[in-house]
Parts: C-alpha cells; sequence; structure tokens
C-alpha cells in the first residue's frame, strides 16, 4: 500500500473536524510517515471549497493551538513566492510569520489562476492576499468583542493578539472556536491596514524554505519516490516532430535493471503540450534505463523538419527584416519623409539566436495511475494545466486528475509546459506501477521549447540632433506556432513584448513584423520578446548619441523626453494582463530608474584603459529597470566585470531581499544570454547537448558586485513583475560597455562570437 | 555485485553493477536525495559530495572507484549547522535552492583546504558549480562569512 495514497478529502475535513470558517485542529500528517512535500500537498488538498467568492477558508486555516496555515497556491522556482504571496496575507491579518506555515496548493481552479509566470504572481494576487487577510482578522476581532461584551472597535488584532479594552487580551488560538461560527463578513465591509503598519510587506523577510534547502531537506521533483516506482528516460526524435519507424531494443533489454521498453505515440502537431513521442525505456533506476537508452537502435522517420539549418536561416530572417513589405504593426508620422529629411540615418541589423531554458533540474514528473484515479507529482509553472494536459493524454476526467506540485529547480518558462507529466502519466497508466519520467540534460537541451531566434533591422534618422525618425523591422518565428497550425507572424502579445510599446519621443515611427516559419517548438522564457527588443532599441540608442556626438546617458533620457504616458491607443498593445489605466507606461519612472543607475554606477567617472560603464533601460511587466555593467576587457579580449549596478522601480515590493535577488539573478541569466548563449540547428537537429557545448556564466566570470537600487517601493505605485523585467536592459548595458571600452560594437549575439582583443 | 560503501558515517552494502555512478546510487538505491542531478558530465557539480573529505563529482564516480568515506549534504552537518550552512541561511542565498547542495560541499571542501580565501582562491574552487539562478554573489558573500564563523 503507498505511502502517498492517504486520506481523501472528505476523510480529510472530517479528521480535521472543519466548522463553518476554520479547520480547527488540523491533522496534517495521518501517518506520520508522509515525506514533508507531500504532507504539505495533502493539507491543502483538505482545505474545503469556497462558497463562493472571498472565503477565508481558501487561503487560511488556524489550529486551535494558534498555528496559522497560508496556502501557496503559486509555484516555487526561485523567485521566493512560498514567502511571497503568504506573507502579504499574514501581514494583513497581523499574524505573527513565525507562527505561520506554507501549505502548497495543487492544481484546482478553485484557487484561481496558478499560472507561475509572466511575473504576475504577487501582481494578480497582492489585494486578494491583503483581503483573505483582513477578513479573516475582521473574524477574530469580532470573535473576541463578542466573547468580551465590547464592541468591535474595541478590539484590535496584533501581532498573533486581538487586544481589547481595560487589557483584555487573547492569542488567535484561543478564538479560533468562537470565529468558526461567524459567517464570513464581505470584504468590502472589512478595512484594510493602513501601510504604515505593515510589519512585514516591503521589507526584507527571509526564505520559508531557506533552512531546509541548506540541509539538502528540499523536496524537488527529481526527489519524490513511491513504493514499485520504476524510471522512465525517453528518446524523442533527433528532428523535432519526427517520428519513429521502428525499433530494435534487443542491446538496451540485456543492459541490467532495464525492465521494459516502450513507444510513445506522437500527438499530431500543433503539439501544444502534448509529449512529442518517442520511445520510453523503463529501469530499475534512472542510470539503468540511461544506459538503456543509449543501446537503442531506432529507425527514424524525421520528417520535414530536416530543412532546418540556422546559418541558412538567419540570412533568411535578416533579408525579411531588411526588406519591405512587412506588416505595420505600429505607425505614427511619416519615417520614409523623415529618414529622407535626415542629416544622418543610422541603421543596423541585429541578431538574437535560440536560447533553451537550461534549470539546474531538468523536467521530471513522477506518476501513478490507479483506481480510476491519476495521481501526477512534479514542478510544473502551471499545475491546472498539468491536470488538463494528463487528463487528456490518458483519456481521464479532470477530475480524477490530481496534481501535486513540488519544488521546481528552476523554471524560465520551460516547466509551463506539462509534456513531461503527460509522459510520466501515459506510461504509468500502461505499466499499472508508478513511474518517475526523468529528462536527462541531453533531452532538456536538445528537445526544450526554445526561446525564439530574432533578426531586426533598425533605421533611424537625425535631425538638429535629435532623433526624428525610427523603422524598427522584428522578425522572429512565433510561439503561437506551437499551438496553432503554422502562423508565421508574431502574435499580438510577442510584439507588445519592448516592440509595440516602444517609449521614445520620435516623432515619426513605424514598426514592423515579417514572416518566419518554425521549426521547432518555440516556447517562452525568462522575458521572452523583450530580450531581442530591448537589446536592439537600447544599441541604437547608443548608436545615434555616437552619431550625434552626445553622451549617451543623457541622450537616451532626452530620446524617452518629457515626463508622460506613453500612448499607445493606436497600437493594439497586451499591458501584461493589466489594464493600461492601472499600469500605464510612464516615461517619468523610466528616466527615474535610469537617473539612479548613472548615478549610483559612478557612471561619467573616469575609468583605466579599455574600461567603461554601459547603460540600458527597459520597462517589461509593469516594471522599470535601469542596468549599468561596469566591464573591463583585457588587452588580449577577456571580459570581466568588477560590478553591475540595477535600479528597479516595481512600484509596491513584498520582499524586498527577493526583489534584489531576482535582479541579482536575471544579471547573471542576462550575462549567460548575452555572452554564451546559442541553440543552433543543423539538418534538423540542435547541436548542443549539454554544459559543455551549452555554456552558462560561472563563478570566474559573475560580476563580482551586484547592487540594486529599489525605488517607489510605496502605496503610490501597485506592484510590478519581479522575475523577468531585469533580464532585457543586461545584453544591451553590457555591449553599450564594451564599446565605450573597445570601440567595438556589438549587434550579433552571443558576444562570444566576437573577438574583443585590442 | 555487493559494493560496500560508507555514507555519512554508516557502511552499508549496495547490490549494484560496479560502473553505477554514486550519485544514483545515493538517489535511486539509498533514497538519499539531497545531492542532486544536473549534467551526468562532472560540468555542474550539483552532485558534489565528499571522498576522504575531497569534493568529487558523484556522477562521473563510479561505485566500484570509491575509495574512502562519504559524506554528502545530510551528512555536512548533524543539524544544519556547519558554518556553510548557516551562512547560507544568513545570506538567503538560494533561489531555487537545487545547485546549492552542491555548491555548499565545495565550498565546505574548500573552506577545510583554506580557511580564509580569496577571492581567486573562491573562483577556483566554486568555478565548476554552475548556478542558473545566479546567486554567485551571494555564494562569495556567504563562503566569506562561513571563513569569519570557522575562524
Amino acid at each position: 500500500m503507498s505511502l502517498i495514497e492517504n486520506v481523501s478529502r472528505r476523510d480529510f475535513v472530517k479528521t480535521a473536524g472543519v466548522a463553518a470558517g476554520f479547520a480547527v485542529g488540523v491533522t496534517l500528517d495521518p501517518t506520520g510517515k508522509l515525506n514533508p512535500f507531500v504532507r504539505e500537498a495533502q493539507a491543502a488538498e483538505g482545505v474545503p471549497l469556497p462558497a463562493g467568492g472571498l472565503n477565508p477558508n481558501l487561503f487560511v486555516s488556524i489550529d486551535k493551538d494558534g498555528t496559522v496555515y497560508i496556502v501557496c497556491h503559486r509555484s516555487e522556482m526561485g523567485q521566493g513566492i512560498r514567502t511571497g504571496t503568504p506573507v502579504v496575507l499574514a501581514d494583513e491579518l497581523e499574524a505573527d510569520w513565525g507562527r505561520c506555515r506554507v501549505v502548497q496548493a495543487v492544481g484546482d481552479k478553485m484557487y484561481g489562476n496558478q499560472y507561475t509566470d509572466g511575473s504576475r504572481s504577487v501582481r494578480h494576487n497582492y489585494m486578494r492576499m491583503r483581503e483573505f487577510g483582513a477578513t479573516t482578522r475582521a473574524m477574530l476581532e469580532k470573535a473576541a468583542a463578542i466573547k468580551w461584551g465590547v464592541s468591535e472597535s474595541q478590539c484590535k488584532a496584533q501581532n498573533h493578539r486581538v487586544l481589547g479594552p481595560d487589557g483584555k487580551s487573547a492569542d488567535f488560538g484561543e478564538l479560533v472556536e468562537d470565529a468558526a461560527g461567524l459567517p464570513v463578513p464581505d470584504v468590502k465591509s472589512v478595512k484594510l491596514k493602513d501601510p504604515s503598519e505593515f510589519r512585514y510587506i516591503g521589507r526584507d523577510i527571509p526564505l520559508v524554505d531557506g533552512p531546509n534547502m541548506s540541509m539538502g531537506k528540499a523536496i524537488y521533483g527529481m526527489d519524490l519516490r513511491l513504493p514499485g516506482m520504476v524510471y522512465s528516460v525517453i528518446e524523442h526524435c533527433p528532428v523535432t516532430y519526427g517520428t519513429v519507424k521502428s525499433v530494435n531494443a534487443s542491446e538496451t533489454m540485456k543492459v541490467p535493471g532495464v525492465i521494459k521498453v516502450v513507444e510513445i505515440p506522437q500527438s499530431a502537431p500543433p503539439i501544444g503540450f502534448n509529449s512529442l513521442g518517442g520511445v520510453a525505456v523503463i529501469g530499475n533506476s534512472t542510470w539503468a534505463a540511461n544506459e538503456g537508452r543509449k543501446k537503442l537502435k531506432i529507425d527514424w522517420d524525421y520528417g520535414a523538419n530536416t530543412v532546418y539549418n540556422s546559418e541558412d536561416f538567419r540570412v533568411t530572417m535578416e533579408n525579411t527584416a531588411k526588406g519591405d513589405g512587412n506588416k505595420v504593426v505600429r505607425q505614427e508620422g511619416d519615417v520614409a519623409g523623415a529618414l529622407a529629411a535626415a542629416d544622418k540615418v543610422v541603421e543596423a541589423t541585429f541578431y538574437v539566436p535560440h536560447f533553451a531554458h537550461a534549470m539546474m533540474e531538468p523536467p521530471v514528473a513522477l506518476a501513478q495511475v490507479k483506481d480510476g484515479k491519476c495521481t501526477v507529482w512534479g514542478g510544473y509553472q502551471d499545475p491546472q494545466a498539468a491536470r488538463g494536459t494528463v487528463a487528456k493524454a490518458i483519456g481521464m476526467d479532470e477530475a480524477d486528475v490530481t496534481t501535486h506540485v513540488a519544488l521546481l529547480g528552476g523554471g524560465f518558462g520551460r516547466r509551463s509546459k506539462p509534456d513531461f507529466a503527460a509522459e510520466a502519466a501515459i506510461l504509468a497508466k500502461q505499466l499499472g506501477v508508478p513511474v518517475k519520467n526523468v529528462w536527462m540534460r541531453e533531452d532538456d537541451i536538445q528537445h526544450a521549447y526554445y526561446h525564439t531566434v530574432c533578426a531586426q533591422h533598425i533605421k533611424a534618422g537625425l535631425k538638429d540632433g535629435k532623433v526624428s525618425a525610427w523603422l524598427h523591422r522584428s522578425v522572429f518565428p512565433t510561439i503561437w506556432s506551437t499551438f496553432e497550425d503554422d502562423p508565421q507572424l508574431g502574435h499580438k502579445i510577442e510584439l507588445s513584448l519592448g516592440f509595440l510599446d516602444l517609449p521614445y519621443n520620435v516623432p515619426n515611427l513605424q514598426l514592423e513584423n515579417g514572416k518566419a516559419k518554425a521549426h521547432v517548438r518555440i516556447g517562452w522564457l525568462r522575458s521572452v520578446n523583450n530580450i531581442p527588443h530591448a537589446f536592439a532599441q537600447n544599441t541604437m540608442a547608443n548608436m545615434l548619441a555616437d552619431a550625434a556626438g552626445q553622451d549617451p546617458v543623457k541622450f537616451l533620457a532626452d530620446l524617452i523626453g518629457p515626463d508622460r504616458v506613453v500612448d499607445l491607443s493606436k497600437a493594439d498593445y497586451w499591458n501584461y494582463d493589466q489594464t493600461y489605466d492601472e499600469y500605464p507606461i510612464m516615461t517619468g519612472r523610466l528616466k527615474g530608474v535610469l537617473e539612479t543607475v548613472a548615478n549610483a554606477s559612478g557612471y561619467g567617472k573616469k575609468m583605466g584603459e579599455r574600461e567603461a560603464i554601459g547603460i540600458a533601460v527597459h520597462r517589461s511587466f509593469t516594471t522599470y529597470v535601469a542596468t549599468a555593467v561596469h566591464a573591463r576587457i583585457s588587452a588580449d579580449g577577456k571580459l570581466s566585470i568588477p560590478r553591475v549596478d540595477v535600479a528597479v522601480d516595481a512600484g509596491r515590493c513584498v520582499n524586498t531581499d527577493r526583489v534584489r535577488s531576482q535582479m541579482e539573478g536575471s544579471c547573471i541569466y542576462g550575462l549567460t544570454g548575452a555572452y554564451y548563449s546559442e541553440i543552433s540547428a543543423k539538418g534538423g537537429i540542435v547541436e548542443q547537448s549539454n554544459f559543455h557545448n551549452y555554456t552558462m556564466a560561472r563563478m570566474p566570470e559573475a560580476p563580482r558586485e551586484i547592487k540594486v537600487h529599489i525605488v517607489n517601493n510605496t502605496e503610490q505605485f501597485p506592484p510590478g513583475g519581479v522575475g523577468e523585467p531585469g533580464v532585457p536592459p543586461f545584453a544591451p548595458a553590457l555591449t553599450n560597455a564594451i564599446y565605450a571600452a573597445t570601440g567595438k560594437r556589438i549587434t550579433n549575439l552571443p558576444i562570444s562570437k566576437t573577438n574583443l582583443a585590442a | 555485485m555487493a559494493n560496500s560503501l560508507t555514507v555519512n558515517g554508516k557502511s552499508l552494502q549496495v547490490d549494484v553493477p560496479g560502473e553505477m555512478p554514486l550519485l544514483w546510487v545515493l538517489r535511486d538505491v539509498l533514497g538519499m536525495t539531497g545531492t542532486k542531478y544536473g549534467c551526468g558530465m562532472a560540468q555542474c557539480g550539483a552532485c558534489t559530495v565528499h571522498i576522504n573529505g575531497v569534493a568529487t563529482r558523484s556522477c562521473v564516480t563510479p561505485i566500484s572507484a570509491v575509495s574512502g568515506p562519504v559524506t554528502t549534504i545530510e551528512g555536512l552537518s548533524a543539524s544544519g549547522d556547519h558554518p556553510v550552512q548557516k551562512a547560507w541561511v544568513k545570506n538567503n542565498v538560494p533561489q531555487c535552492g537545487y545547485c546549492q547542495s552542491g555548491q555548499m560541499m565545495s565550498a565546505a571542501s574548500l573552506l577545510s583546504q583554506k580557511k580564509n580565501p580569496t577571492d581567486a582562491d573562491i573562483d577556483e574552487a566554486m568555478a565548476g558549480n554552475i548556478c542558473r539562478c545566479g546567486t554567485y554573489t551571494r555564494i562569495r558573500a556567504a563562503i566569506k562569512d562561513a571563513a569569519g564563523m570557522m575562524s
């Protein structure tokens, strides 16, 4: 009997003795034998369904001993969200964070959107969590008022107690039973705390999982185990969407520990989140399965994508970007006329190759199919999508599928696509035992949902020292090619990522999108199309400053222009799932971070030979980030980065320590992308396979210091995204620094392809 | 094939092929999942353990070649109070945390050899450990903190 087979929701509710309002006497670990991760997943299952609208049951339960259980319904992948949203609720509840326990939710629509992507967990849940906390606090205050026979206005929650008149005081735990009998108040009748009373929001809060991580006790998808479990490793076709013609597994079956070989059929493209199909080797360890996989002899039908050669494709894309006849997506004034009338025209072509996410933990999921139910454990950024994808893959109702969320060993967008979970479920159903499906590093690099390759061309005109014309064309295979039948133009969302939303004050501008065909699975990767777009824009701004003989930072501030809200009324703009009224693009904030970073970094001071500070600024995911990279290039071309300064305006921040850590991490992610990353294909086969040829920035080349400057951390502006917006400005800040230090202008990434020697 | 080894002070016998890497013996046979898989070719350091006190990549170390006692992250200290672990918590080093077992094992090995490592020492000792989340500046700070605690 599996240890993970445990109490059903109904049993759990019974055990927990849930009364209306509060789960009382919660028994979180009925068997005492479950692993810590699963134990937490269970508790969320036991939280009863809300009666509709806001209900404190859904995200918070308080035990009689005063322990507060707060549900985290978003996936933890390094951004600190298991601390982030729960601490907001705790703050409004006036709970002592030290007496709160975070419980991880399973995938269920009752929690609302759980899709942890797009830097929106705090943006979309800040007010929600405050309201859940405040509603619960009001019930405790009311319970105390009734108990003491005083008015509610005389009772105030403070640090896990309710205080009343004449020194009356009760711990939250003492009030739970009384509060449980009260109706849940309408959220509109509940007063939120004044921000001056926040205990935790806007400050540094330690990680809830930090101690476990430091002891090797934190449980990731890769670490989950079930009795009787087998391991699978899948050989997918080297060319995307190729299929199996025949398999000879006789040598594989001779490998000790190999149990079975199973073919997984491919769903017809567009593939979406379904399995690519392939040949699975089942073993009694990951190693045995993978050793067996190496001995497979598969005759593949490679299919149509053997035509994909990155070198040729680049030429095609660049020609499209330089040519006419592309789709105009934003137009103001008369670009052609202004270019003809310009004193000087500056133009450049930019190239940014495919990237792979390369999270340290490759994709992995554990599935069990038993008694008409399927349970999957794994790290996915959207457990609801995992649930739906798994249900479809094995022909089950979603109601019969449960998706538990483990810690994610990095996400970066890859784990938004639960193909690996569908594979685990398909195999578990077929084999009748629990299956842990492990993607090896080679599978991860060779079969990613790649960050799109992008070619761009910008032609800009200078008139009287100011930019009078801006013609920008962007060409890239679209993410929607993974989900729809061969679209070749960019989607509105992709075009809104740092392209349509150009914040420059240029009277004549034209933005165009050219066609490109996808030959691999294209997916989103941390900050998505903002990477190539911010690179091209900030580089061109720097080139124009140079052509105008002006200081690049002053020139950039002038180019952004007067304080205003950028008028995008004529563009078909997508504002990161927010209304433009609530989160408009404000040039004052953009210039604010630019000025902050210039001052803080010491921009303008005298530097050594072949040493300079380069700066770039970009707004994405509703947050404004400016990055200043201090680069030093030795005579033999070796790059070092003594210091980086980042100024971030994300409005109200919850955990300032995690805001800083996300900016620090974004610099390293940005450095790897800018300096090293390139996924290329030849004959449709990806040429990189592991960290020896898909290189990551390491300790010696990492910036020695990264200083993060948080501005506007107040209620004046609602919370912005933090996980992604630090990435886009890094590459152009670095290449602008390299230009200032060496005179070498880099418009093609990765930088490692350019010889920086004197 | 029976192989004898000592892990975190405990003597064990495991019946696996001699070429099976220590990493998979730890994780899949012994159920000790603190040591992580990242690349399988000694490129990323997520699998770092100590053998005879020295940082070693367990993913390319066949069980038959294990020549001395093995220490994993679970055995670095009895209750998570090795200076490296304390410094990691104090500096809030981890983001996703997946690579950090390996990072801490490399750092502990460095500090056992050099009490006050220079930046160049840290670069050299930690170059084999990748952190995709990008916690390098905090790792550097934590190593210096740990060195301070040990002196």
